[in-house]
Parts: structure tokens; sequence; C-alpha cells
């Protein structure tokens, strides 16, 4: 196991397009780093450049202390799952795992060792002698994190491994994966579109965008505290509210955001906003607020309750999305499944605004 | 659908009858040919050209293989066979296998102008045979290859190149790249990711490309009697000089089996291979 640091590396295509701009990460021994991002953000090439699978343009790849940028991939001590599993069609499971070994000259009855090890870990032993097209995306998915165990590498490398599954499995297979975190010691870079993966699995998150890493830190510091208006909208289903409107004072030392519903002009007080939110007032700024800081009254400890028009409701289950217009924005709320809502109705909303946060409209970037 | 296609309407009866008619259109001339060739020549004199044989006879085979005269040599096609046999051989393999290595990397080992180089290979497949007549010529000549078998081997490797390339380069896009990203992290190489990963995928592709080479190499005429007139000579050319051949009578039996036995080899690719033929021009179609 070790440690991968990546140095201010950048990737400019012989065409022009600068891919990525400057990336920044160090991880740990042992860590679970998350690449989270849309599609075309950077993120499979940063795991390719880190795979050697592509080249980068300057900067420096470290996987424990030995700087990898001039070594083939075969040199790297990396392992990669990705998303087509990737399965040599005419090889048995058996071959496929053994494939990476004798290319590496290990001796035979060592191979059948550690086959016999990792198909027991997944479960897969049954499976050994048959062709991958005999296997269901499941079974494929297993196979190819089997080839990458067997290699006992020092970074994992995993590219979308659960965009294929159908959505059940790819729970079931998210907690394995996070399992085998945990009993390997393993460090994992792992490549995703999906923000609940990119939470639920990560120790680190680097959230990307434009070939740039907008955040990088724990899941929870990001889901919290947000570096700017991408992030915030991104991380997190439902999304964060945004409201553009104008930061006023109150009560002295204190800062309120004027909110208006249908021509009433609400101020939220913002209690925990820190100092500097006082250089913003009487200017326009956007408020991001989580939809589970909007609820019915006695579900949490909240600072104001506002009387809403609510004009749609969706039942989840554990609880009920609720959507009124605040400043001309569509806002969602979750409250109770009991609490008394009706569509085209009004219900008064709790706002807890002890973690809202505060972005200047004009670069996007977090101010409170 | 399914039912109206077991009812026998009208349409379907006419549509049959087209179908027969244009299977009679092609089948009439082989017919003609093989029975002609099976024919003694006071039958073939009688004129009576669709008449089965009264007297079956191989006599016309035996000639049209070891006895009908070719020139002045009077020894059949059957040197004249072994010569195409020895060229389409060496010529078909080397073809297809430099195809499936260049497919190999473009597809899959871009390099800078990989692109223009498919292209150019593109514009390869559409120069007419003639055009390239006189300076091949001029080129066998100064590598000494005028009038040999490698001559004409070397000269169809080059020319169907821009073929094999094309099938194999658009066969290996659809082998998902990531296949070939697992085998270089597992450690393998250029060669060894063909061979391990890449070539057992191509069957159907091999399938296609040595049906096509074999018929185009068989078949040609123009580069055979241009470089090779002589005793190397390819069968088409033999079979030409066979038929223009005139001493006395005209056999038109022994020119009939002659035509069938440099059909011959063709044929028997197609019915061997060739239920995998369309199987491989459609695989790359549909991602597997």
């Amino acid at each position: 196991m070790a440690s991968l640091t990546l140095t201010n590396i950048r990737k400019v295509f012989p065409n022009g397009t600068e891919v990525l701009k400057g990336i920044d990460i160090g991880i740990g021994d042992g860590q679970f780093l998350i690449l989270v991002g849309g599609s075309g953000c950077g993120k499979s090439t940063v795991l390719n450049i880190i795979a050697g699978l592509e080249t980068l343009t300057s900067g420096e790849v470290k996987i424990g202390d030995r700087v990898v940028n001039a070594l083939p991939p075969k040199d790297r001590d990396i392992a990669m799952v990705f998303q087509s599993y990737a399965l040599y069609p005419s090889m048995s499971v058996r071959e496929n795992i053994a494939f990476g070994l004798s290319i590496r000259k290990v001796a035979k009855d060592e191979q059948e060792k550690i086959i016999g090890r990792v198909a027991d870990m997944l479960q897969i032993g049954h499976l050994l002698d048959r062709k991958p097209r005999q296997l269901s995306g499941g079974q494929r998915q297993r196979v190819a994190m089997a080839r990458a165990l067997a290699r006992q590498p020092s970074l994992f490398l995993f590219d979308e491994p659960l965009s294929n599954l159908d959505a059940k499995l790819r729970v079931e297979v998210r907690s394995e994966i996070k399992l085998m975190h945990h009993r390997l010691g393993a460090t994992i870079v792992y490549v995703t579109h999906d923000q609940i993966e990119a939470m639920t699995l990560g120790d680190r998150i680097a959230v990307m965008k434009d070939g740039v890493v907008q955040q990088f830190g724990s899941p929870q510091e990001i889901y919290d505290g947000p570096a700017n208006l991408f992030v915030a909208g991104f991380i997190g289903s439902p999304s964060m509210n945004f409201l553009k409107g104008k930061l006023v004072s109150s009560n002295g030392s204190g800062v309120s955001f004027e909110a208006v519903h249908q021509d009433r002009t609400v101020p939220l007080p913002l209690k925990s906003a820190p100092k500097s939110a006082r250089d913003w007032v009487g200017r326009e700024v956007i408020l991001g607020l989580r939809p589970e800081r909007i609820s019915n009254e006695d579900a949490h400890s909240y600072d104001i309750v506002v009387d809403c028009h609510i004009d749609l409701i969706e039942p989840t289950g554990p609880d009920t999305h609720v959507f009124t217009k605040l400043n001309g924005a569509k806002v969602c709320g979750r409250v109770h499944p009991r609490a008394p809502c009706f569509e085209g109705k009004s219900m008064p909303l709790a706002f807890d605004l002890s973690q809202a946060v505060l972005f200047d409209p004009k670069t996007e970037a977090r101010i409170a | 659908m399914h039912a109206d296609a077991q009812r026998l309407t009208l349409g379907r009866v006419a549509l049959y009858a087209l179908l027969v008619l244009f299977a009679l259109y092609y089948l009439t001339p082989l017919y003609v040919v093989l029975t002609t060739s099976l024919k003694p020549m006071d039958e073939v004199r009688a004129g009576n050209l669709i008449a089965l044989p009264q007297t079956w006879t191989i006599e016309a085979w035996h000639r049209a293989w070891n006895g009908a005269c070719i020139g002045v040599d009077c020894n059949g096609l059957r040197p004249y066979f072994w010569n195409s046999v020895r060229m389409v051989v060496p010529s078909v393999l080397i073809s297809t296998f430099i195809g499936a290595l260049n497919g190999y990397v473009l597809a899959h080992w871009r390099f800078r102008g990989s692109e223009i180089l498919f292209t150019a290979l593109l514009v390869g497949c559409f120069i007419p045979f003639q055009v390239v007549l006189l300076p091949m010529a001029r080129l066998l000549g100064i590598f000494g290859l005028a009038n040999t078998t490698a001559g004409l081997i070397f000269v169809h490797v080059v020319y169907g190149l821009a073929f094999t390339t094309l099938f194999f380069r658009n066969f290996y896009i659809s082998v998902p790249e990531e296949l070939i990203k697992a085998a270089r992290v597992d450690g393998a190489g250029f060669f060894l990711i063909f061979r391990k990963v890449v070539l057992p995928l191509s069957g159907p592709i091999f399938v296609v490309c040595i049906i096509w080479q074999f018929t185009q190499i068989w078949n040609d005429f123009l580069f055979g009697v241009a470089f090779n007139g002589g005793q190397q000579a390819p069968i088409t050319v033999a079979l030409n000089n066979l038929v223009n051949t005139s001493t006395g009578v005209k056999e038109y039996n022994v020119d009939m089996a002659a035509a069938v036995i440099a059909a011959l080899p063709t044929l028997f690719v197609y019915i061997v291979a060739g239920r995998y033929f369309v199987r491989g021009l459609t695989a790359g179609a549909v991602k597997g």
C-alpha cells in the first residue's frame, strides 16, 4: 500500500484543449479518494494519468516515494477496474485472473493459490471455468475486482465501476467495495459521476469541473462547507436551494437575508454567519440552504417559521419533498411524511439557517 | 407478420416465381458449362446446347487438366493451377496478417498522422489496377522479381493491404479500448496484447478477409498476364491462353472443363467459409 501525490498535473491535447489545469491532490496510505464531477470534467483523464495510460503535459505523479511519470503502467504497481469490466472475452475467469500473474512470471502453484484466495474473497469460486459472456453484470464486476486484487498492488484504480449495474446491485456492490477497502487497508482512487457514491465511499473527495479541482476534502466538509456554487449544487440530493437576494443588517451586529415570498419580504436571520458577512450588507448575494434545513415546525430547531404556498409535493416515503417559491426560485424542503401539506395550500415551513452558506453572485465563490 | 409469411397469397406466388426465374438466369450458364464439359465432342458439334449428355465422359476434364495445349506446351492446366496455389496462399496469408497488424495499430495505437495514413490507405482501395502496371513492372525489374511468383506475391500483398487494413481497422474499432488498457495495466506489451487479447476475437474478420483476398487474387488476370506471362503464369492466364490456342478443332468441352477447374477453388472457399462471411461483415456493426 502507498500514498499518492499529484502535483500540478496539466494535460493539453495536441489540438490545444487544456483538459487538466493544474491538479494538486494528495492522499495518505490506505485512504479512499473519490474523483467526482460531470462528464468532461477531466476526472477519467486524471485516473488514466495515474495509471500511466495517458501522458501528462507537466506535473508529477508520485506513488509512495516513487515518481512514476516515466514508468509504463505495468511498473507502477497498480491495478485497475473498468466501467465495462474489460474482461478478456476469449479467456475463462481463471485465465483472466492469471493473465497478469503469468506476465509477471508468478509460479503456477503460486498463481493457483492467489486465484483461490481472491475467488474466495469475492465468492466467484464456482465461476472460474466460465467465459465472461456466460456471466451476469454483477458477476463480471466481481471478476474484474478479483483480477485487480490478485495483483496485490499498492494502489487500486476504479473507473466508474458501478455505472453499468442496475440500481439495486449498485448499492450492494458499493458496500462490498467499502468493506473490501476496510479489510485490505488499500489505497484507492475511484472515479464516479455519482455524488452518492462519492459521499458514501470516500475518505477524501475531489470535486472536479473543467479540469480544475473545485474542492478537496472529506465528504462532510464538502457537504457542509462547499467552496463554491458548483460544489454546493453538485453534492447532495435533492440539490441545495439557491436564493438570490440582498443581505441586510439586523439587531445591530447581526445580518439577515431578505427572502421574498408572494410579495411579502421576510428577513431570514443568519445568526451563525461569520463577521466577514457584514462586508456584504446591502449587496446582492446567493444564499444556499439544503432542503433538510427547511422542514415542518416540530422537526428540528429552527430560526424562523414562514407560511409558504406549496406548489408541489413529492412523497418519497421516509420524508416528503415540498416545493415553494422564494425570491423567484423554486425551493425544496423536506418535511415529515405525516406533516399536513397539500398542493396549492400554504403550510408553515421552519427554516434552520445555522448551516446556510453565502456565495458571491459574480465569482460564485463562497463568502460565508 | 408471422402468419402472413405462412399463407400462400397471389403476391407471394408471383414473388417466388420471380425468384426462381432469377435463379435460373444464374444457373443456366453453369448448367451449360457443366453438361458441355461432360459431353464428347460429337455431341457438342451436334449443337444441342441444353440437352443432357447422351454419353457421359470425363475425357474433357482429363484433357483440360493434363493434356490440353497452352501455347506450344500440351500439359494442360495442372502446372498453372499449382502456380496459382503457390502464389495465392502466401499472398493471402501475408496480406491478411499485415492487414491485421495495421488495423490493430490504426484502431488502438494511434500516433500523430495515423488518421492521414488511414485515409491514404483508403484511397488505395480506389486505385485501378491499370494505373500501377507500368510503375510496378519497373519496380519488379529493379528488384529482380520480374516474371517470378515472388514478384506476383509482392504485387498482390501491396495491392491487398489497403483492403485488409480497412477490414481489420473497422473491426478492431469495435473492440473496446478498455480491453487494451486493462491488458496494459496487466503488464502486456504491444505484441502480447495483439496475440492474446485481440487475435482470439478476430475469427470472423479473418474469414472475411481471407475469402475476399483469395477470390481477388485467384481471379486476378491483369497482374498475372502483365507480370507473369510465361511458365509462371497463374491459372487465369493459362485458361485464357488455352481457350485462345487453336490447333484445328475448337474443343468446347475442354474449354468448359478448364473454366470449371479454374473456378473450383473460389467456389470451395465460399462453400467452406461462406456462412461466416456475412456474419463477419456485420460483426463489427454490433458491439459484442
